[in-house]
């Protein structure tokens, strides 16, 4: 595993937190996917031996949570809540605008490698549907006319302004 | 007449000026209820809880007060006290603002709740989808630190507590206490049987554990500060205290309303409070307590009796938005969720948006949720691309019926009750939706945005 | 004999019947005391309650108290009124607790029943013809007396991986997984090889090893005896013979002092495979991979199939004449067995007498012990030798004192069974120097300079006992027929004591043991058909504190840490 020094020691300070090793599991899964930007076979075992677990013990995990990543995904991550706020409100057809303009599929990452689009559960901003998640950033109210607006946004400058959270 | 809110959590969240952080707070004279109580007897404050009936705003509605005096303190174990930030149901989004918006409020409830159940250590479990939530609590609880709020010997007290913020990854059900117990003991979020885990005695680490709602935990606060009475004052007997709404859908002006409980109307809150629905559109349904509650059709009526025996006689619009009235009605006030859908909503389609969450989500321990709803979602998806069959409505119902009750947790009456309401509301148009596919291509009578 | 220990007893009613059971029973062991089936998958006895199949489900009431004044609530009868849970609990983790009424043949338990069965089955695949659990399959029994028989499924089934190779002995097919998790559990508690989890969520979720690992820990066809429908099979036993046709018996593992209890499946003379057979005292309901491809032995190309006298194989009636002869030359001595069933011992030490006292030595056979159900010492009956004085201290690690006695020249004629000498320390100038009869199952090293070969059998072709470390007598019984050229060990070695003594000598496990019963304090009152199914502690005296090799267990301390030392 080759990580960053900022990373393990996060990952050092982070499972004295807890009486029972194990429960760092999570914690140290988001710590390697922010800085490998995805969980490999290699990242899973090198957890469960960190935490005296079993390497099957972490893999339960990765596959359960749907926030992991078991390869690397575009530059961008955009995910668009399908639940069905949104979806009242329009967010099919915000999926599909993100679509035709990165020219990819749903859990496909673009031909370009700039963005991975997903379709995601309920993101609790039900108030401002559709809403967008792009990698950590919220975007709310994003129709077809603002996704195709964030799109060109992507592709200009290496990202979109940040918009404001809830 | 215009209802007014009551915002006592919300009290200044989006007020002008107000920021996040510890000395914004401080002005506002915050961490000044944490000074009394820590004052106080940690059992006193557990009994303003119990006065005050502040009941859980995580969904299920359950006295907080009596979730606490659950707690086994005979065990010699540590009490843990873990605040519940997964925020999953959809169409819920209130933690969101409390933690984005107000986080020291929840730092310092939980901070007093610790106190009173005698807890040393918290964790916040909060969803993964809410990574600058995250990072605003670690802030604040480091913010808190540093003025001898939070860690060893608190404002002088001689108690000591830690509060730990852990991030879940997208799951639904770890928003349930015992599936969120597994995922923070690192596991599955498989929920536990109960008996014999009841978190209050075989909790996290199998010790006594009170997992509270982000809301909950900042009633306290209040309850504290005001006393169980005066707290009980607000809203009506059985159903204390303010209630955060949260509605989404066809409604003009979306968003989150504070009340106190009972004093309005479903019908004041969609079209005085929200402003109606869009324009040229009439109401159709609304889902009024996050997507597992039970579904409401315009044109209903309901009767019955109250807990306190008086009898009812509502319209759709004439229902109260407290926990009570709810449920006499059928359905539930859950998470405060509110979804409105007006006359384009395809019911089969949205029924089956709602099955293809549940299908997601569902964690596929026990066997009636884990089959049914992926069943029930390949059942509607199927009707609503057009092969849709009459005998699928009664099917639907039956499959949905062999969930409720009959698993391990809440999830399954969760993700049947829309399945069971819909084709017992709308039956005509599931029929119909069958009747029109055997004659004809075009589906979605209503040209409205696609659901699934 | 030791007797039960005295537990609390409570009283619950299951359909109308009273069962007084143990303080904490479950419901679905309580029901079944009283002959009520109550179906699970889940749920296994010796593994921890999970509660995820619901098929356990059952009404649940509970006498109903006053709250203000403490007393029972009365129905019009005078009886007092039972409270019935509006929701159905699941038997496995609901314990009995006193008053507590349980219906299992209402309405509502039937319609959960076929509830979870159409759950059960909409993604499972209909592949009975071709399944290798049929006539095993909890899914097919409980599909028959608990479904409803039509599927009203009409959408596509999940696909999962099949025909997955698991482990050395283990396949697994996934899409006909019920995700039980009691083979994960299994992997979790008893070996703690926790190799198998589920991966993915949901209804696609799916048992798997890690990738890279196996499931190859002594204990893995565990998995396959515990998994309720096709899902994980043997890759030994696999489409080999339907089960319906196969025979059990009751056996006894050799492999060890443990002594697991099993059942050999056989049909018209040949063993298929070798399962657990339950025994709380010993084995619960496991047993180690290793033991269950000892059937192996009975077919095996090194067999004895035929007694030899002068290198030429002679009927069993010839053989015995030869040796008789070279025992009355005298100077004599015995290396016995502990692998001998305890009437085998208890006629050689009959043989050792009429032989003029000659000596017996026993060597040791020993190995590292698993803490489970394979230890240390690698013989079933060492007890016996000790309980049927055969020997009266622990055997050595080799035949020294023998080999010196041969070098001295005290020895002229050795009796052997079932040793290799050679490997027992024995030189082969030493071998060179005695007349050797040899008493065994199969050919060995040097078995050819033997003067009297004695083909004997398996314990799969015989009955008898064996006195595990637990000083328990566990009785095994007769599986198939041995070759046509073997004889009964008891048959051989009480021939050779007749002829020797000149008195007659039992030659069946019965008979044995009313000799037995009548000689050794230990076995008084016994009879051989008298030794219950699970076996029966004796009274080991001072035998009890010698320095046995075996450490702890599944079920057995050794004397000094049993005594807290």
């Amino acid at each position: 595993m080759n990580l960053k020094p900022e990373t393990l020691a996060k990952i050092e300070a982070v499972i004295p937190r807890y009486p029972v090793k194990r429960s760092a599991a999570l914690p140290l899964l988001h710590l390697v996917q922010e800085d490998a930007g995805y969980i490999a076979d290699e990242a899973v075992e090198w957890i469960a031996a960190k935490l005296d677990l079993q390497p099957i013990n972490i893999y339960e995990l990765v596959t359960f949570y749907p926030m992991f990543r078991r390869k690397p995904g575009g530059r961008r991550i955009i995910k668009v809540c399908r639940t069905l706020s949104c979806a009242l409100a329009g967010s099919y057809k915000t999926a599909e605008a993100f679509k035709a303009a990165f020219n990819c599929g749903l859990d496909e990452t673009s031909p370009d490698g700039e963005v991975t689009i997903e379709f995601v559960e309920c993101l609790a901003s039900c108030g401002t549907a559709p809403v967008v998640m792009i990698d950590e950033t919220l975007h709310e109210k994003v129709d077809g006319e603002r996704a195709r607006a964030l799109a060109v946004e992507i592709r200009q400058a290496g990202g979109p302004a940040s918009a404001p959270t809830a | 007449m215009p209802v007014q809110e009551t915002r006592l959590i919300f009290k200044h969240i989006d007020a002008a000026g107000y920021t996040n952080d510890l000395d914004c707070y401080l002005r506002h004279g915050g961490y000044e209820i944490l000074r009394k109580a820590v004052q106080q007897k940690p059992e006193e404050l557990c009994e303003e809880v119990m006065k005050s009936g502040v009941r859980g705003r995580g969904g299920a509605g359950f006295p907080c007060g009596m979730k606490w005096k659950f707690l086994d303190r005979k065990s010699g174990k540590p009490i843990y006290l873990i605040c519940n930030a997964d925020e999953s149901e959809p169409g819920t989004f209130k933690d969101r603002q409390i933690i984005h918006k107000d986080p020291h409020q929840l730092i310092e409830g939980i901070l007093i709740s610790c106190y009173a159940i005698q807890a040393k250590t918290a964790f916040i479990y909060i969803r993964g989808e809410f990574p600058e939530g995250a990072r605003i609590l670690e802030r604040a609880i480091e913010e808190a630190r540093s003025k001898n709020l939070c860690g060893d010997n608190i404002l002088g007290s001689g108690y000591s507590v830690e509060i730990f913020v852990h991030r879940g990854a997208g799951a639904y059900i770890c928003g349930e206490e015992t599936g969120l117990i597994e995922s923070l003991e690192g596991k599955r979020p498989y929920p536990r049987i109960k008996p014999p885990f009841f978190p209050a005695v075989l909790g996290l680490y199998q010790c006594p554990t009170a997992v509270n709602n982000v809301e909950t935990l900042c009633h306290v606060k209040h309850v504290i500060d005001m006393g169980g009475e005066e707290y009980a004052k607000i809203g009506t007997p059985g159903n204390s205290g303010t209630r955060i709404l949260c509605v989404s859908g066809h409604v003009q002006k979306p968003g989150y309303y504070e009340f106190a409980c009972g004093d309005l109307t479903l019908g004041q809150l969609i079209h005085d409070v929200c402003g109606g629905l869009r324009p040229g559109r009439s109401l159709k349904a609304v889902i009024p307590g996050g997507s597992s509650a039970k579904i409401l059709r315009a044109g209903e009526r309901y009767t019955g009796k109250l807990k306190d025996g008086s009898s009812f006689d509502w319209g759709l619009e004439d229902i109260p938005m407290d926990f009570d009235s709810l449920m006499a009605v059928g359905s539930m006030a859950g998470s405060g969720g509110v979804i409105v859908m007006d006359d384009s909503t395809d019911m089969v389609e949205a029924l089956a948006n709602i099955n293809a969450f549940y299908a997601h989500e569902s964690c596929g321990q026990c066997t009636p949720c884990r089959e049914g709803s992926l069943w029930m979602k390949k059942i509607t998806t199927r009707m609503s691309h057009g092969q849709a069959r009459q005998e699928d409505v009664d099917l639907l119902g039956n499959v949905a019926d062999q969930i409720a009750g009959r698993t391990i947790c809440a999830f399954g009456e969760a993700c049947s009750w829309p399945t069971q309401s819909f084709v017992l509301k709308f039956r005509d148009e599931f029929l119909n939706k069958a009747r029109a596919q055997a004659g004809a291509a075009s589906t979605n009578g209503n040209g409205a945005v696609p659901l699934i | 004999m030791t007797a039960p220990a005295q537990t609390d007893l409570v009283t619950v009613v299951i359909d109308g019947k009273e069962i007084a059971v143990p303080k904490g029973t479950n419901i679905i062991e309580a029901a079944s005391r009283l002959g009520i089936e109550i179906p699970h998958y889940c749920y296994h006895p010796k593994l921890s309650v999970v509660g995820n199949c619901r098929m356990c489900l059952v009404e649940m009431g509970m006498p109903m108290i006053d709250r203000g004044s403490g007393k029972p609530i009365l129905d019009d009868h005078g009886g007092q009124k039972i409270g019935w849970m509006p929701r159905p609990a699941i038997a496995c983790a609901t314990a009995a607790v006193p008053g507590m009424q349980i219906r299992t043949t209402t309405e509502l338990v039937k319609q959960c029943r076929e509830g979870v069965m159409e759950f059960l089955l909409v993604n499972h695949p209909l592949d009975c013809p071709i399944c290798d659990q049929a006539g095993e399959c909890r899914l097919q029994e409980f599909a028959t007396d608990y479904g409803r028989g039509y599927s009203r499924f009409i959408e596509e089934k999940n696909v999962k991986p099949k025909r997955t190779r698991l482990g050395p002995r283990v396949m697994l097919d996934d899409e006909r997984c019920i995700l039980c998790s009691r083979c994960i559990r299994f992997c979790q508690e008893v070996p703690k090889d926790d190799v198998l989890g589920f991966v993915d969520r949901g209804s696609y979720s799916t048992l798997t090893c890690y990738p890279g690992k196996q499931l190859e820990n002594n204990y893995s066809l565990n998995t396959v005896d515990i998994c309720p429908v096709g899902a994980l099979t043997s890759t030994d036993f696999r489409f080999k013979m339907r089960v319906w046709f196969l025979k059990q018996t009751p056996s006894i593992d050799t492999e060890s002092s443990v002594g697991a209890n099993t059942f050999v499946w056989a049909r018209e003379g040949k063993i298929y495979r070798i399962t657990p057979r339950r025994n709380d005292a010993v084995n619960d309901t496991w047993m180690a991979d290793s033991g269950r491809e000892l059937y192996q032995q009975v077919e095996a190309e090194d067999r004895l199939n035929a007694c030899h006298a002068s290198g030429k194989p002679v009927p069993a009636p010839e053989a015995l004449q030869a040796a008789v002869a070279l025992l009355k030359e005298g100077k004599t001595a015995i290396v016995g067995s502990a692998r001998a069933s305890l009437e085998e011992q208890f006629l050689l030490k009959k043989v050792a007498r009429a032989a003029g006292g000659a000596p017996v030595h026993l060597v040791a056979h020993t190995g590292e012990g698993d803490g489970l159900l394979v230890s240390a010492d690698r013989t079933p009956n060492l007890r016996g030798a000790l309980l049927t004085g055969l020997i009266d201290t622990l055997p050595p690690a080799s035949l020294e004192a023998l080999g010196a006695a041969i070098d001295a020249g005290e020895v002229q004629t050795l009796v052997v069974v079932r040793e290799d000498l050679l490997a027992a320390g024995l030189t082969e100038a030493q071998l060179e120097r005695v007349r050797i009869i040899h008493l065994d199952t199969h050919r060995r090293p040097g078995l050819e300079r033997a003067a009297v070969v004695l083909a004997g059998l398996t314990v799969f072709e015989k009955a008898g006992s064996f006195v595990n470390q637990q000083f328990r007598v566990q009785k095994f019984q007769k599986a198939v027929p041995g070759p046509g050229g073997a004889a009964e060990d008891l048959f051989l070695l009480a021939t050779l004591a007749a002829e020797l003594g000149g008195e007659s000598m039992p030659s069946t496990p019965a008979s044995v043991w009313q000799a037995m019963a009548a000689e050794i304090a230990a076995f008084r009152g016994m009879t051989f058909a008298g030794i219950p199914d699970d076996g029966v502690v004796v009274e080991a005296g001072r035998l009890a504190e010698l320095p046995f090799v075996e450490g702890e267990s599944l079920h057995y301390k050794p004397a000094a840490e049993a005594a807290g030392v």
